[in-house]
Parts: structure tokens; C-alpha cells; sequence
């Protein structure tokens, strides 16, 4: 099955692709993929936007309508296209550093506005295109190679943030629960206004090497075995919480969407009115 | 021609734009280019276009080069730190060769310098602003018509050659009222990108030999393409090989290079029997010519020669003019930017003097006129 | 009339001076003369002082900045005191009549005209000031006829108040009676 869905959404000139062995964007590279093929949409409609960074390469590989951008303003390049096309499904492959430091502020207000963009995050807790470097999502006290002696900020839950910041739907997978993640974004994208499924990634070459993880395979195990339902989740304490993965549709609402508010404002226009 | 109607510079700019296609703005309200947002907020969807503010520069410069690479014409304006923002994204625009206009309403800086003060100290950032060697042109209008005009021009260039375009006006212009009369829309020629023949290709950045501008087609219509700010070859895809890295680079320098008698434009006015000449641009422009025509009335040979297109800077034209006029005097309102390039062109044997000012005023005609006889 | 204009129009932010020169410039332009308008911007045209001008004139228009105005009009004294230093020698002044002039306007043509009260009282609506002044300014200037200055107040007003400013023109244009 895999190798039917390589061969009709990836771009198979363009690969083998660049991430490092046990990375975990293949796999989340591949369940966008089966996501669009499961809804069954048309792919000249589909816009795939990145930004930098390693997570920002999936663009290149997947055979859509693909623009790879500036580093934190894949949104934001994003929402051009969106109001130019409102018809077209934009989706947007960020990871953490792209998505929640330096495209932070894109991010809250793409939320905020209910602009109807699909953000997939790759999380995988570090910068690993420049080498390892901590990143808004590393867990405090563990390390980057900027976070020598183990990092003192708190990281961003960024599904949190997005929901926070007003986006009508939010979501985490994780590289191991393909089936689940799949189907998250699927929701994500028939869902009409801003949705987030921030996806925790696996970074053995840097997160996992810097911080004693072990392998991608025990990455990937402890994605296993630590994860919780969001159902469950709901019912348990922060305490509890703690070291967990909260896996599932975390938030969402029918908050009426940006481009189809504006399209409003253009017929009454046309029809004469203020 | 239509009727006179009393109009801004600012708002000028919005309605040439309209005219040449525009139905996208987005933009983050900056003094003095704000009434640009305003108007495009109140205009663009009466035609069916569509605005939005953005939370900062960055993001609705990136927004523009998204909504031109769905196939909409798009434009943004904003001022000096604004500009200094947008450099990121603007060279993106020209690697990428996503066609888009940028209005550059200059104000007296540096950083948030003198906010509704009037400057002309972007003329170098215009050119240099974004990293890398990179292809740029740059337009200033000197008054409200010419405003319109040009902004229907800078779309028509973004357009034929898919590079940004920066519309560089100065507070002088983009604050000023007076009467214009619009043209007819049967008068305006407006161009729009070329379309590749088929879709089928999988080499949307190809050009034929001798060309140098490649026909993109927009996202949506078929041919399933990639954009990137890597260097890339003409799959779109990224390259590392530097016979490909040279061979883009070159040819987007050059399609600006082999192309320069098409974009520039300038005005020369008195300068037949000139002995002096005075290069100028944008608002100052207006200083100088009220200089001039009482200059003239006394009799004194002084004429006037104004780059409307800023970059590329007209090389040729500056040769041929010191050859004729014993002295150039440059008026502009920064510290002598646009005076370099009038002294790397010029004969020898021309004098060339600079008069310009950082203050935050006006240079007064009466200055000018000082600085002519001076030596006349 | 072949003389050129240089109008500057000075109160404090809020009493439509900016508007009141523009609806001079389009009035100008629908005489068919030439125009241009300027006005001061940033927090000094919100709040406080408030300046801004236009010209006309008969011939082109190259540089749109007035230097040395050869018509002033203030409504607010900080206005008048700050701006009273620098006008034509020949220039024409017009003032709310609840100013002070300064001494160095003194030997000028001084127009002292009640338009704050006007406005309030007899046409209703302190906001009106500025359409009060327009009227008083054109028939002290005889810059355009009252069909084109009423015109341009039409064009520039908010809809469903060109009755109110009407009434305002006219009794601006009835200070001068």
C-alpha cells in the first residue's frame, strides 16, 4: 500500500529525501499524503506550503502545488494564497522553531482570524537542520547545543497556543500513531477554518543523541507507550498529565472562517449595499 | 480624459493600481504610506478583490508574493522601517520571480526618524536593501497624475519581467492633493504574465534561447510545480550545482541588464542650450522646476533631467547629458545617495555638484536657485 | 483673477480645518484653476495645533509647500500666536472675533469674524466652523462663485448633512454682508 501512495502524491525523482535515518517527517510526510488521498480531493487544488527548516523540505517531495518560503512566514505566505484562491485547500508543513519562534506571531494571528489553513506540525523538540540547537518546544532541562547545561525556558504547547489564540480546531499525533494522525488531519482539512495537528516528530540524530533517548526505535516506543487518549486525558490531573502525550482532537469550534466573511462584505458590495 | 478630481498621492496610488489589475493588497499601517491601506481596505472589494491587514510587515509581504503566486495581481506599501522589514521577502520575490509591486513611501529616517517627515534616503536600500545580488527595478513619481500612472506602470514591469517592483514615493507626493484628470480605461495598456503554451511541462522556470523571463504558470492551473528561495534549476527544484547557480543568477540579472531601454523612462526639460543641468526626482522635482522656470525667465541656461525609473539607473542617458552640460548639480532630500551613481556615470570633465538635505524639511526653490547661480 | 493664493487655514485638531482646505482646492478646481493641497500630519494633526493650506492659482503649481502665506486664518489664539509671525506683507487675516490679534498683524487687512458663534447659534452645530469659514473666506477672496464652493462643500461632506452645511456656507458668506 505504501509504495502505491509514494508513487502517486511524492515526487520520486526528488528522492530519497534528506532527512536522516529514524527521522520521523517521512512518516508524517506520508499520513498528509494518505490524508489527501482519503478525502479524495482533487491534488491540483491542493497548495502545500513550508517554510525552513527540516520539516519544510516534505514540500519538495509531494507532487501538489508546492512552495517552500521564508523561515516563520509559511502562514503568512499561506494566507496570500488563501485569499487569492479560496477554493483551493491550502496546507501548511512547518516544525516547531518555524511555526512557534520565528513565525509565532503568524501563527497566533492566522488562529485569531479563522482563516481556513491546515498547519501540520513536525515537532520534533529541536532545530536539527542547523544542528541541534533548542528550540520553543525542547522540555526544560533538557539540551540543545545552545542549551549546554540543559535549556531554562519552558516549552510552548503549540496546539495550546493555537487554540488559545482563537483556531477552530486543534489536534496532536505523533509519529507512531499513524492511523490516528491520519485521520486528524483529514479532519483538519474538512474542517472550514484554522486548524493545527501539531505532530511530535522524532529527532534521534540531535534531540534524542543530545538528551539520551536512545535510538529512533526507543523514540518511537516511548511515543508508544507514553501517549494518552485526549478522551482520557480529559478526566485526568496536570500531575498526572506530566511526561504524558496527549494524543487526539484537543479542540474545536464552528467560529465562522476569514475568507468566507470577507466573500460577504464583496457580494454586499455587489449588490449595492454597505 | 475624464473629469478634474481633486486627489492624493497615496490615493493615487491605489487607483492606478486597480486600474492595472491589482486585487490584492495586504499591508500594516505605516505613516505615510497609510492611506494606501486605507483606500485599497475601502476599493479593493467593490471590484471583487480582496484586502487584509496583517499583524506585521514581514507576513503581508509574504502574503503578497502568496496571493501573485495564485495568479493575483498584488501589491503592498508600507515606509522606511517597513521597508527595512520587507528585504527578506523581496529578494524571495526575486529569486522565486514572483511578480508583485512594493510602494516605498519614504520618510526621514534613520530608524523611526521623523515619521511624517519627508526623505528620499531609500534610494540605496531600494537597490541593495534584500542580501544577495539580486535584480530590482525602482519608479518614482513627482506628482499625483504621474503617481497613478506609474503604479499602472510598476505592475505592467512586475508583470513582463516577474521580479518585484518598487514604487518608491516620498512623503512630498504621497501626502499632496491636487487635480488630476484619469485617463480613459481605453487608454491604459496594461500587461499581464505570459502563460507557458501547455501545461504539460515539468520545467516551469525554462526560458527559450534568447529570452529570459519564463512563463509560470499560476498554482491551481494544472501544472503541479515547485517555488522555492533555493537556488534551483528551471524544474524549480533546488540545485547545489554552480554551473546552475551561475546560470540563474545570471539570467536574472539580465533580464533587468538586456532589457534596460525598455524599463527606463526619464524627463528632460530646457536642456538644449543648457550649460547647467539639475538631476532630480520624485518631490523634489517640484522645487526644482519652480527653481528653474524663474531661472529661465532671467535668462540663465539650466535645464532639468529626472530618472523616473531609478533602477536600473540610467547609465547611457547620465553619459550622454555630462557630455553636453559643463556641471550637474543633484538635488535630493538625503545625504548624497543618488549623486554616487550620477558621479560613477558622468564624464570627467562635467562638475557635479550635490545640494540636498536631512532635516526633515522641504528644500526650498529658492535654495535651488541659489545653488544654480552659485556658478552660472 | 490672476493672482496666486496661498491659503493657510490654522485651529486646533477637530474644528475640519484639514476638510475646510480641501473643499477650497476642489472648489478652485471646478473654477478650473489649478490646486493643491498640504496638510501638517501626525499627533500635531490630531489634537492641538492644527494646520493646513492650499493653493490656487492660475498658472501650473510646481512647488506645493507654502512658504510665506498671503491669507491666514485662525480660530483658536495659540493658533493665531504661532503662525501670526509668518504672512505676506500684503497678506489678508482672518480671525474668530474672539481672538486677540497680535501686534504684529496690526496695519493688515483683518477680517474679525464671529464664525465659532455663528456656528453654534445660528446655524445650530459648533462642527459647522469650518463650512462657516469656507463660506467667509470665498467671498472675502472671491476665489470661486457660490455655485462651485457649494458645490464642493456637497462633494466633501458626510451624506445626509448638505442641508446643514448649506446653511452653514451661506451664513459664513452673510458675515461678510
Amino acid at each position: 500500500m505504501a509504495s502505491a501512495l509514494i508513487e502517486k502524491y511524492m515526487r520520486q525523482q526528488h528522492l530519497p529525501h534528506i532527512w536522516c535515518p529514524g527521522c520521523g517527517n517521512g512518516i508524517l510526510m506520508r499520513d498528509v499524503a494518505q490524508a489527501i488521498d482519503n478525502l479524495g480531493i482533487d491534488r491540483d487544488n491542493v497548495c502545500l506550503v513550508s517554510g525552513i527548516g527540516c520539516s519544510s523540505r516534505a514540500a519538495g517531495y509531494m507532487d501538489f502545488n508546492t512552495i517552500h518560503t521564508t523561515h516563520g512566514r509559511a502562514i503568512a505566505f499561506a494566507t496570500g494564497i488563501k485569499l487569492a484562491r479560496p477554493d483551493m485547500h491550502v496546507i501548511v508543513v512547518t516544525g516547531d522553531g518555524d511555526a512557534a519562534a520565528i513565525g509565532g506571531n503568524h501563527l497566533i494571528h492566522a488562529a485569531r482570524r479563522n482563516i481556513d489553513l491546515t498547519v501540520v506540525v513536525f515537532n520534533n523538540n529541536i532545530y536539527g537542520m542547523t544542528g541541534g540547537q533548542y528550540s520553543p518546544t525542547t522540555p526544560q532541562g533538557e539540551r540543545g547545543t545552545t542549551a549546554p547545561y540543559g535549556t531554562v525556558e519552558r516549552p510552548f504547547d503549540i496546539a495550546a497556543l493555537a487554540a488559545g489564540a482563537g483556531a477552530s480546531f486543534t489536534a496532536r499525533g505523533s509519529a507512531f500513531h499513524a492511523m490516528q494522525t491520519i485521520k486528524m488531519i483529514e479532519q483538519g482539512i474538512s474542517h472550514k477554518g484554522f486548524s493545527l495537528i501539531d505532530c511530535a516528530s522524532v529527532c534521534p540524530t540531535y534531540y534524542g543523541r543530545k538528551n539520551k533517548k536512545g535510538d529512533a526505535v526507543e523514540m518511537m516506543k516511548w511515543q508508544r507507550d507514553n501517549a494518552v487518549m485526549a478522551e482520557k486525558a480529559a478526566g485526568m490531573t496536570e500531575e498526572e498529565k506530566r511526561g504524558k502525550l496527549v494524543i487526539g482532537v484537543l479542540s474545536r469550534s464552528d467560529y465562522p472562517e476569514f475568507t468566507a466573511e470577507y466573500q460577504k462584505i464583496i457580494d454586499r458590495l455587489a449588490e449595492g449595499r454597505k | 480624459m475624464g473629469k478634474t478630481v481633486l486627489m492624493q498621492g497615496n490615493e493615487a496610488c491605489v487607483e492606478g493600481a486597480l486600474a492595472a489589475g491589482m486585487r490584492f493588497y495586504a499591508g500594516y499601517p505605516i505613516t505615510p504610506s497609510t492611506e494606501i491601506a486605507e483606500t485599497a481596505s475601502v476599493r479593493l472589494p467593490m471590484v471583487g478583490g480582496r484586502f487584509i491587514q496583517m499583524e506585521d510587515e514581514l507576513s503581508s509581504m509574504a502574503a503578497v508574493i502568496g496571493a501573485s503566486v495564485a495568479g493575483v495581481k498584488a501589491m503592498t506599501a508600507t515606509s522606511g522601517p517597513g521597508f527595512s522589514l520587507k528585504q527578506e521577502n523581496i529578494g524571495y520575490a526575486s529569486l522565486a520571480e514572483v511578480p508583485c509591486v512594493i510602494v516605498d513611501v519614504q520618510r526621514s529616517g534613520p530608524s523611526t526618524g521623523l515619521p511624517t517627515s519627508p526623505s528620499q534616503a531609500d534610494v540605496m536600500q531600494a537597490r541593495w536593501g534584500t542580501h544577495g545580488d539580486h535584480p530590482v527595478i525602482a519608479i518614482s513619481p513627482s506628482s499625483v497624475r504621474e503617481t497613478y500612472d506609474l503604479a499602472i506602470r510598476c505592475f505592467n514591469l512586475a508583470e513582463k519581467y516577474r521580479t518585484p517592483v518598487i514604487f518608491l514615493m516620498d512623503e512630498m507626493v504621497g501626502h499632496l492633493r491636487e487635480g488630476i484628470e484619469l485617463p480613459d480605461e481605453s487608454e491604459i495598456e496594461i500587461i499581464s504574465r505570459k502563460m507557458p503554451e501547455s501545461m504539460d511541462g515539468d520545467r516551469p522556470y525554462k526560458v527559450k534561447e534568447g529570452e529570459y523571463v519564463p512563463a509560470i504558470p499560476p498554482f491551481g492551473s494544472g501544472m503541479r510545480y515547485n517555488i522555492t528561495g533555493l537556488i534551483h534549476d528551471d524544474t524549480g527544484f533546488p540545485t547545489n550545482s554552480n554551473e546552475e547557480a551561475d546560470k540563474l543568477c545570471r539570467r536574472l540579472l539580465e533580464k533587468i541588464e538586456k532589457n534596460v531601454d525598455d524599463i527606463i523612462t526619464y524627463e528632460e526639460k530646457y536642456l538644449d542650450d543648457a550649460d547647467t543641468a539639475v538631476i532630480c526626482y520624485g518631490g523634489t522635482t517640484r522645487s526644482v522646476m519652480e527653481a528653474i522656470e524663474k531661472l529661465r525667465s532671467e535668462g540663465v541656461r539650466v535645464g532639468m533631467f529626472r530618472p523616473i525609473t531609478i533602477w536600473p539607473f540610467p547609465e547611457k542617458q547620465i553619459k550622454e547629458l555630462s557630455k553636453k552640460v559643463k556641471r550637474i548639480l543633484v538635488v535630493e532630500h538625503n545625504y548624497g545617495q543618488l549623486v554616487r551613481e550620477v558621479e560613477r556615470c558622468a564624464d570627467e570633465a562635467c562638475k557635479i555638484d550635490f545640494l540636498g538635505r536631512i532635516n526633515g524639511t522641504v528644500i526650498p526653490p529658492t535654495e535651488v536657485y541659489d545653488a544654480v547661480k552659485e556658478e552660472a | 483673477m490672476s493672482r496666486r493664493l496661498d491659503l493657510r487655514l490654522s485651529g486646533s485638531g477637530g474644528q475640519g480645518v484639514i476638510l475646510a482646505t480641501i473643499i477650497l482646492a476642489e472648489a478652485a478646481l471646478l473654477a478650473g484653476k489649478k490646486a493643491v493641497q498640504s496638510q501638517a500630519y501626525g499627533p500635531e494633526a490630531r489634537g492641538g495645533m492644527c494646520k493646513a493650506e492650499t493653493i490656487v492659482s492660475d498658472d501650473p503649481i510646481w512647488f506645493t509647500k507654502i512658504q510665506t502665506p498671503n491669507f491666514l486664518l485662525a480660530l483658536t489664539q495659540q493658533a493665531l500666536d504661532n503662525f501670526a509671525g509668518n504672512v505676506s506683507d500684503d497678506a489678508v487675516i482672518m480671525i474668530d472675533s474672539s481672538l486677540t490679534l497680535p501686534k504684529c498683524l496690526e496695519g493688515k487687512k483683518v477680517y474679525s469674524l464671529p464664525i465659532l458663534d455663528t456656528a453654534a447659534e445660528k446655524v445650530g452645530r459648533a462642527m459647522t466652523a469650518n463650512i462657516v469659514a469656507v463660506g467667509a473666506i470665498n467671498k472675502a477672496l472671491n476665489i470661486v462663485s457660490h455655485e462651485d464652493i457649494l458645490k464642493a462643500v456637497h462633494m466633501h461632506v458626510p451624506k445626509g448633512t448638505e442641508e446643514l452645511n448649506t446653511k452653514a456656507l451661506l451664513a459664513g458668506e452673510a458675515l461678510l454682508d
